[in-house]
């Protein structure tokens, strides 16, 4: 993974001081809230429900296990003892003290870790495949890809003050398991007939009270001139955007507003401006970052044998790996969705369970899902079982990737400032009413993705059931959607109709499920059957 | 009634006026009545209260309960961690949000 240099270390040194100096000055009545607020958004520090909840950055979701393990020292010393992963591949601590922030900062600067980015009307952290490195299915590893554009974007000033948050992820693999078409620019690396690597351009995507899956802007920009591509997608968005209206700062907003042609001749006339100025990563950088993300030194001559005489050892192996670029290896899901758990959430004991791990087995490497799991991308099949008994004993070993209980859920009005009405009671209750581990596999894979409000954070548009929580006269309420999807087949949910209390819902999704179980045919997913037989069918057996 | 809540500017916690100065217990919450934005312009300005505001609540045999339920969750705790809550000891201290 990439290591930071003298010159990484010193700015985020620097920016450590730098808001240690500003948190001094707001408790010294120096600054009042609305100056000293953009400033610690800056640095990802929110205030939250019941105190400041601090949101670091892991870029592109990979982790090795010293800073694993400072994760979990830092739960310990300066929150109460956990974290949650976010579906941006991040990690948020929810009960931070103000006066502690920078401390907390400076131990994440030690592991070459930040908090930069993380909120604000920036670049946030860009995300990546989490098999990145390790899939079977891909081109070529896209972090260093992900690695150039962060450190080009980063504190760059054309992109400080941005109209609004802008998201960028990056895949090489014909399989989406990034989201791709929900960002407001998404690179998916491809090779053109000459075999030359590109990318595929997506623009203009985005969930919120105003979700658009994101149009393909251009088909192939050369390898060597996407930064330029980008800097034009940026350029046209910060020279319109509506900046008077909050509700119509994000980009898909003006990519919808001119139309995706008008879109896409401004980007073309800007990117043309582009190439004319030498801002392109040269390729003696991008080497030296693609350095980084050298493959590590895989055996070769490994068994490709798995003992499955252990039967939970074997559903586990079934649900949670997945194949491997490498003979004799293959890709661990770890799941954070115990039954009636808390998804996304992890102790610090179970950070410093998976951080042994992947420093025994798997090269040293940890990622982060955007469905809020963890994986330990490069395991010896050998070593499959020993580590499947360690996550037992750590209470991670569930065996529902992609099932009905591997549901994602925002933090919602539990501590959530933004929040209308609870996520995790409702997905906790989903969870339980689905548990039997024979149904969950009868029905196979089923996405659903709760939010707390219009915000999407738990991306309800993208779920194949969604749900979304909002406020209907002081009470919770909560609305049901069906047919989406975050995956190469992207789609957005449908509103199915008048909401729903918190146990109303629960029985609405088992309605549907079960009309699913009635109409699908062999090998149908639930969406496949959505989408065959058509929304009249699931609203007739959800309402009656 | 009407209260007066926040979080406090150094540790984040959320906090009640009581009259006299600042609870971690809505228990202790006192109505300010037409009083408040005054109020918290003072304790904004003395740097005691972040993000100060005026809520609506009921009085009721165990005090006063805010009549929002985001309100009455940031008076608790996350419901879903009980253990996290003010009232750790009390396993129905969650049907007092519902």
């Amino acid at each position: 993974m990439y290591k930071y240099d003298q010159y990484d270390q010193a700015m985020v040194d620097a920016r450590v001081e730098e808001f240690r100096d500003q948190t001094r000055r707001r408790i010294a009545g120096e600054m009042n809230d609305d100056q000293f607020k953009p400033l610690r958004l800056k640095n990802g520090l929110y205030l939250q429900l019941h105190a400041y909840m601090l949101r670091v950055a892991i870029p592109y979701g990979t982790l090795n296990s010293r800073q694993l393990r400072k994760l979990a020292e830092i739960a310990r010393k300066y929150d109460r003892g956990y974290g949650h992963f976010t579906t941006r591949q991040n990690l948020q601590y929810h009960w931070i003290k103000l006066e502690e922030a920078p401390d907390i900062l400076a131990e994440l600067a030690t592991v070459e870790m930040h908090a930069i980015q993380t909120s604000g009307e920036s670049i946030r952290n860009i995300s990546a495949d989490q098999y990145a490195g390790a899939a079977a299915d891909e081109i070529c590893d896209p972090r260093p890809w992900a690695e150039l554009l962060r450190q080009a974007t980063t504190f760059h000033p054309e992109f400080s003050y941005l109209p609004r948050k802008f998201k960028i992820a990056v895949i090489s693999s014909k399989e989406d398991r990034a989201a791709l078409r929900w960002h407001d620019c998404a690179l998916r690396i491809v090779r053109n007939e000459a075999g030359e690597e590109g990318f595929e351009v997506y623009a203009g995507g985005g969930m919120g009270r105003t979700p658009f899956i994101a149009y393909k802007i251009r088909d192939f920009c050369p390898a060597s001139h996407i930064f330029s591509y980008i800097q034009a997608i940026l350029r046209v968005w910060n020279l319109h955007a509506r900046r008077d209206n909050i509700h119509k700062q994000r980009m898909k907003i003006l990519v919808h507003d001119l139309g995706e042609e008008e879109f896409r001749r401004q980007v073309e006339e800007e990117f043309q401006n582009f190439l004319t100025l030498g801002t392109d990563f040269p390729q003696a950088e991008y080497d030296r970052i693609a350095a980084y993300f050298t493959p590590p030194p895989f055996e070769t001559g490994l068994s490709e044998d798995i003992d499955r005489s252990d039967s939970a050892f074997a559903l586990w192996v079934d649900q949670q790996v997945i194949a491997h670029k490498a003979p004799g290896y293959a890709i661990a899901n770890i799941s954070l969705k115990p039954i009636g758990g808390i998804g996304g959430d992890v102790t610090a004991e179970q950070m410093e369970v998976v951080a042994d791990l992947a420093e025994r087995y798997s090269f040293d490497d940890v990622r982060v899902t955007h469905a809020q799991n963890l994986v330990l991308p490069h395991v010896r099949k050998a070593d499959l079982y020993a580590v499947w008994q360690a996550l037992d004993e750590a209470g991670l070993a569930d065996a529902n990737l992609d099932l009905v209980t591997d549901v994602i859920a925002c933090p919602g009005l539990d501590y959530c400032t933004l929040a209308n009405a609870r996520s995790i009671p409702v997905a906790q209750k989903i969870q339980q009413r689905f548990a039997d581990m024979d149904r969950q596999l009868d029905l196979g894979e089923l996405k659903i993705k709760i939010s707390g409000c219009i915000n999407a954070c738990g991306h309800h548009h993208a779920g194949h059931i969604g749900i979304l929580g909002v406020d209907r006269k002081g009470t919770e309420n909560y609305q049901l959607l069906l047919g989406g999807s975050g995956a190469e087949d992207t789609t957005q949910a449908k509103i199915t109709g008048p909401g729903f209390d918190e146990d109303g819902v629960v029985d609405a999704v088992e309605r549907a499920v079960e009309r699913y179980r009635e109409l699908r045919d062999p090998g149908e997913r639930f969406l496949d059957t959505y989408r065959r037989v058509g929304f009249d069918a699931f609203k007739e057996a959800i309402y009656g | 009634m009407q209260l007066l809540t926040g979080n406090d500017l150094k540790t984040g916690a959320v906090i009640w006026w009581t009259g006299r100065g600042w609870s971690l217990h809505v228990e202790d919450a006192a109505d300010v009545g037409d009083q408040g934005e005054a109020i918290l312009a003072a304790e904004d300005g003395a740097r005691r209260v972040n993000g100060g505001y005026i809520i609506t609540a009921e009085d009721s045999a165990s005090g006063p309960r805010p009549s929002h339920i985001k309100d009455r969750i940031r008076a608790l705790g996350p419901t879903v961690r009980p253990d996290l809550t003010l009232k750790p000891a009390d396993p129905a201290a969650g049907d007092w949000v519902i």
